[in-house]
């Protein structure tokens, strides 16, 4: 019974919906075909090695002596994790990273958002100037970007001289400042993105709460406060998630730019993982690594959801 | 009225210029990178930056193009992967997302609850048991190792699952009473009428697939098969020095066609993107 599944949507009463259905039961194997090929892949590529992962994570393993080689340690992996001072420094960098990343893009994105809402000389122009970055590979910005962070002659430190700091951080060479550069490639590179996602939601809000604010005397920044910032609350929930999801995987940038260096400055959970498995060849602490992180990113989407419905309830 | 209109367009006229200030900052990075690829290497870091190149060498392209490491042979790979992938993911993710909006089956909400739980697991903990699996079939170090995974997308099927709830359902109920199949009302009713969502899940999925780097850069060895994230890194030595203008000019190189991808399908693109935000 393939019929009006978009029930809530259909206008049609539900009495002539019930005549019109299907008996149960008929051809019920058809939707399973459509999904077939989807699922099929899902399971090989996705849930598969998913829980594949999760297994390996309670276990010993060296690529090199093959499958038999595997062998049960039970929570091993996790009490050495857990016991591991990297481990720690590494969850410590991500959370930097990605609690200063994520909510800077997102502040600057909706910033964007709201000017580029406007009428604008050149707006279209402008709009694409913003969002370009988020179209470049991560090579490639992180080729410009080490131009561009050169201590000596880097464009940023050749401006900061110009306005007068005789020493200018040296970046990416730098222990303290490696971590830092890499969050401001990282907002660079994806501040346009989240402005896009912003500016669809901008337009699809209501006007009318806006002209009723006006009418009786609202300042821009009560209408912004009361009327704009609650209804795009579902946006910035949705972006802060998958962001976080993005930047606690946040990988490519370091292994390409810093290779968790200066030191161990910019070695942030997913690449320590990748160190551990594909460098140490230590699959099954590696997949613990990725376990605990997974845990994590779990319990902040489940906090940021919940928020988000809170929320829900008053506006 | 004529005053608060004056008033109006000063402003737009104010924020214009702040907006387009911040815009030229914003893209002095990329600016440089173009500029830079036009270069030669010793001109790069001259103090103060010459913007306009002197003298301009368009050579930089042709070298790195017909050069070692081989541009041009990335470039083909990526091209492989990104069409092969964005092909299998149109046509799996249309036709679940058709069935998880269209039809009804018991477990349905459960299965695409499943579906969107695996989107927030992280990369890094599939890629290993991914690693193992191609490495045991065979088929670690080929293309296949990128095409296969990313022809079956969690996302795609959400985004084609959220077009075809909001189609309305009498179509369909009228072309099977005049004797359809599931099938052809799939194909020829509700395909058709996606054509926007599938362009912008094709414009996605090719981005994604052309910029990704961290799956290649494990499930490929040999310099024959990378693709073009991973064939760049070969324009940086061993230092992590750049070769200046020819590591501009190859950065460059796989940046237009994202750029061009984008100037053509800007709207699909836009609309692709509010629809992943929103719904």
């Amino acid at each position: 019974m393939q019929t009006l599944v978009g029930s809530a949507r259909s206008p049609v009463p539900a009495v002539v919906r019930e005549k019109k259905r299907r008996p149960a039961g008929v051809r019920s194997w058809l939707p399973w075909v459509f999904i077939a090929p989807n699922l099929i892949g899902l399971i090989a590529f996705t849930l598969g090695p998913m829980l594949a992962g999760l297994g390996i994570a309670f276990t010993r393993w060296n690529v090199l002596s093959g499958l038999g080689g595997i062998e049960w340690v039970g929570l091993d992996n996790f009490t050495e994790l857990f016991a591991d001072p990297k481990f720690w420094k590494a969850l410590g960098r991500t959370v930097f990273f990605a609690g200063l990343g994520v909510p800077l893009s997102i502040a600057f994105g909706l910033l964007l958002a709201l000017a580029l809402n406007r009428p604008l000389v050149g707006r279209a122009a402008l709009r694409v100037v913003f969002f370009v970055p988020s179209m470049v590979n991560t090579v490639a910005i992180g080729m410009v970007w080490l131009l561009v962070l050169n201590p000596s002659a880097g464009l940023l430190n050749q401006a900061l001289r110009f306005l007068g700091l005789s020493e200018p951080p040296t970046w990416l060479v730098s222990e303290n400042w490696a971590l830092p550069a890499l969050v401001l490639i990282q907002v660079w590179a994806g501040m346009g993105y989240q402005a896009v996602i912003y500016l669809a939601a901008l337009q699809e809000l209501p006007q009318d709460l806006h002209e009723a604010a006006m009418i009786d005397g609202a300042g821009a920044w009560r209408r912004f406060r009361t009327i704009t910032w609650p209804s795009l609350m579902p946006t910035t929930v949705f972006l802060a998630i998958t962001s976080f999801i993005g930047t606690s995987q946040g990988f490519g940038l370091i292994a390409f730019l810093t290779g968790g260096g200066p030191g161990e400055s910019t070695t942030v959970l997913a690449y320590y993982m990748y160190q551990s498995g594909f460098q140490a060849y230590k699959f099954g602490y590696a997949a613990a690594i990725g376990v605990v992180t997974f845990a994590a990113v779990l319990l902040l989407t489940l906090v940021l959801w919940r928020f988000q419905k809170g929320r829900g309830l008053y506006t | 009225m004529t005053r608060s209109r004056t008033d109006r367009t000063l402003r737009t006229w104010l924020l214009s210029v702040v907006m387009w200030a911040i815009a030229v900052l914003f893209a002095l990075p990329l600016v440089w990178m173009i500029s830079a690829s036009l270069k030669r290497n010793i001109d790069v870091f001259t103090l103060p930056v010459t913007w306009i190149p002197d003298p301009v060498r368009w050579v930089n392209y042709a070298d790195v193009w017909a050069g070692d490491p081989p541009l041009l042979r990335y470039f083909g790979n990526s091209l492989i992967v990104a069409t092969a992938a964005v092909t299998g993911e149109l046509f799996t993710s249309s036709l679940a997302g058709y069935a998880f909006a269209r039809m009804r089956f018991k477990g349905r909400d459960r299965l695409f609850l499943l579906y969107i739980a695996t989107s927030i697991v992280p990369t890094q903990l599939l890629l290993v048991p991914r690693f193992m699996f191609f490495q045991a079939v065979g088929l670690y170090d080929t293309l296949w190792a990128l095409i296969l995974p990313s022809m079956f997308t969690v996302f795609g099927t959400f985004l084609m699952r959220q077009h075809f709830s909001a189609v309305p359902g009498e179509l369909a109920e009228a072309a099977r009473i005049d004797g359809a199949g599931e099938w052809s009302i799939y194909w020829r009713i509700y395909l058709p009428m996606a054509k926007p969502v599938l362009a912008a899940l094709a414009i996605l999925g090719f981005v994604w697939s052309w910029n990704s780097y961290e799956t290649p850069l494990i499930m490929l060895s040999t310099d024959e098969n990378y693709t073009l994230p991973v064939g760049l890194t070969r324009f940086v030595d061993g230092d992590g020095g750049l070769a200046g203008g020819l590591s501009m000019a190859a950065a460059t190189s796989s940046v237009v066609p994202m750029i061009i991808v984008f100037l053509v399908f800007q709207r699909q693109f836009l609309s692709a993107l509010s629809r992943t935000g929103l719904k």
